[in-house]
């Protein structure tokens, strides 16, 4: 009923998108409950304000930008309850354990990072990016969230500090953290499959 | 001489913020002696690259 004077994007479409959003959703939040809450309250958002949507961006940009604000939400929400300054209880393994794990006593990788192949040709870009997407769903805990944050929307590091409660060295322990698990986690999916 | 601990350290931070000049020094120098951290740095950079990739659903 709303649909005349809206190009392209009627209520009956917006469930079509629901596949998508999830998927985008599940890159950032690890609890896929919390996801499906936030790709349902997207939906609700936009359905409610589907009248100010103009087609001046494609419906799956549009939506990802409402789903994107939810998710940003929901971090500072998170953050509010359950303030960690750097601790991680739903993380297994603290930064000096994994640091620990990671390297020697003398400071060397204990595996030192291999050679990764070139991803310039468009079919080992789209390995990489599937590795790299199934070990972002993966990534635990106060790390994974700042990470989402940082790199996948693409927050600035002052802004995430203030929103989540960080001292900028928490940040860097975190983000740290972060790279060190992902990078891990990309080699042994990728150079694992990537044999042929 | 840093160990690979204190600069992939460095080479992290070095995503969010610009490091000292002291910093980039320590960083420069070791880089020129390691190919694991080297290796370090540029995978940073990609997982970076990749990220943004996927959120902005490309």
């Amino acid at each position: 009923m709303k649909s005349p004077g809206v190009p392209g994007l009627t209520p009956e479409q917006l469930p079509g998108y629901r596949p998508a959003l999830l998927r985008y959703a599940r890159l950032q939040v690890r609890d896929a409950a919390v996801a499906e809450d936030l790709v349902q309250s997207t939906l609700l958002a936009a359905l409610g304000g589907l009248a100010g949507f103009r087609g001046e961006s494609s419906p799956a940009t549009w939506l990802t930008g409402i789903l994107r604000r939810q998710i940003i939400d929901h971090f500072r929400r998170s953050a509010r309850e359950a303030p960690l300054p750097c601790g991680d209880e739903e993380d297994p393994e603290d930064a000096a354990a994994l640091i620990d794990r990671l390297f020697a006593r003398d400071g060397h990788w204990v595996t030192p990072p291999a050679s990764w192949p070139d991803p310039a040709d468009s079919h080992r870009q789209e390995a990489f990016l599937a590795v790299l997407e199934a070990c972002l769903q993966g990534l635990a805990g106060r790390a994974g969230q700042v990470f989402a944050l940082r790199e996948i929307l693409e927050l600035e590091p002052e802004e995430i500090c203030k929103d989540l409660g960080l001292s900028q060295s928490n940040y860097w322990v975190l983000m740290h953290r972060a790279r060190l698990r992902l990078r891990q986690c990309v080699e042994r999916g990728w150079l694992a499959d990537g044999k042929d | 001489m840093d160990t690979c601990r204190d600069v992939s350290e460095l080479v992290s931070r070095a995503m969010d913020t610009r490091l000292t000049l002291v910093e980039r020094g320590r960083v420069r120098l070791h880089l020129l002696f390691c190919a694991a951290c080297r290796r370090f740095e540029r995978q940073v950079a990609l997982l970076r690259w990749g990220a943004r990739r996927l959120g902005r659903g490309q």
